[in-house]
């Protein structure tokens, strides 16, 4: 099987889950704005449930279909702390993360997520390329 | 407004993120890293979804109103500001640390590692902080 039918399949479903939140609800399923918006704020029922599926897809695909579950970062957990704290304040800054403004925005043809997308892209290159190449860090 | 359409979405999104890789940040660090052994499997990830969304996204937003809302929601925001772009910038590096983003991470908590939990709850912690962060820094 060819190695790249299940990125392309994976990101199929993506879209389609997108396309579906869209039509019945008429809402964007952006993670990062879903999750905390779980926790705080207005309408959290839906939210809830849409991250209850996520973990039910995940289970469906480690359990049913039988996927082996990917390995644990090596990063040390400081690291891995810093992150998130990153992820989560620029993605709550920026209003998206790569579903709201990638999967989401760019589909919208919004030229916020256009410009969004870009930006974070690109810092996570020269992130990888400074960790990897300047620092030596085995990520 | 009803609120199980959410779960069939969130498990399209869960199958989605854990059959494409997605779920593995070494995947992800690897496709960041293209001075290096660049790892493509996101390009058809993100090219599937976009292709998806892109072309279908038209057609349903043309409708006067979702099949199960009053309404449609969605960001009407057009310009840029230094919002959007500090937050990109903030959220490139902090995926770029770690190989996670929110989605693939919080999926992952049902591996059951240290690092994806922790990941989680400083993202959330990092969701809270800015808020309060950010009007620090523009009232001074």
């Amino acid at each position: 099987m060819n190695a790249y039918l299940m990125p392309l399949i994976g990101g199929v479903l993506l879209g389609l889950s997108a396309m579906w939140l869209l039509l019945s609800l008429g809402r964007i399923a952006g993670i990062s704005g879903i999750a905390w918006g779980s926790l705080a704020g207005p309408e959290r029922v839906w939210r809830a449930l849409f991250l209850l599926g996520l973990l039910v897809g995940g289970l469906v695909t480690h359990n049913v279909i039988g996927q082996p579950v990917p390995a644990e970062s090596t990063a040390p957990l400081w690291l891995i702390a810093a992150s998130g704290l990153l992820v989560g304040l620029g993605t709550h800054m920026g209003g998206g993360c790569t579903s709201g403004h990638g999967v989401c925005g760019l589909g919208r043809r919004s030229p916020r997520s256009l410009v969004a997308t870009l930006t974070f892209m690109t810092l996570g290159v020269i992130t990888v390329f400074i960790m990897q190449s300047v620092i030596g860090s085995a990520v | 407004m009803k609120a199980w359409p959410a779960l069939i979405s969130g498990v399209l999104f869960g199958l989605g993120l854990t059959l494409s890789g997605m779920s593995d940040p070494a995947k992800v660090l690897g496709f960041l890293n293209i001075t290096g052994a660049w790892v493509p499997d996101l390009i058809f990830v993100m090219g599937g979804a976009v292709v998806v969304t892109f072309l279908v996204t038209p057609l349903v937003t043309a409708r006067e109103a979702p099949l199960l809302a009053s309404a449609f929601s969605l960001p009407d925001k057009q310009f840029l500001d230094r919002r959007l772009i500090g937050g990109a910038v903030l959220f490139g590096i902090g995926w770029g640390l770690s190989g996670y983003c929110p989605g693939p991470a919080l999926v992952s908590l049902l591996y059951g590692y240290e690092s994806t939990v922790v990941f989680c709850l400083a993202m959330f912690s990092g969701m809270a902080l800015e808020g309060p962060l950010s009007s620090v820094f523009t009232s001074s």
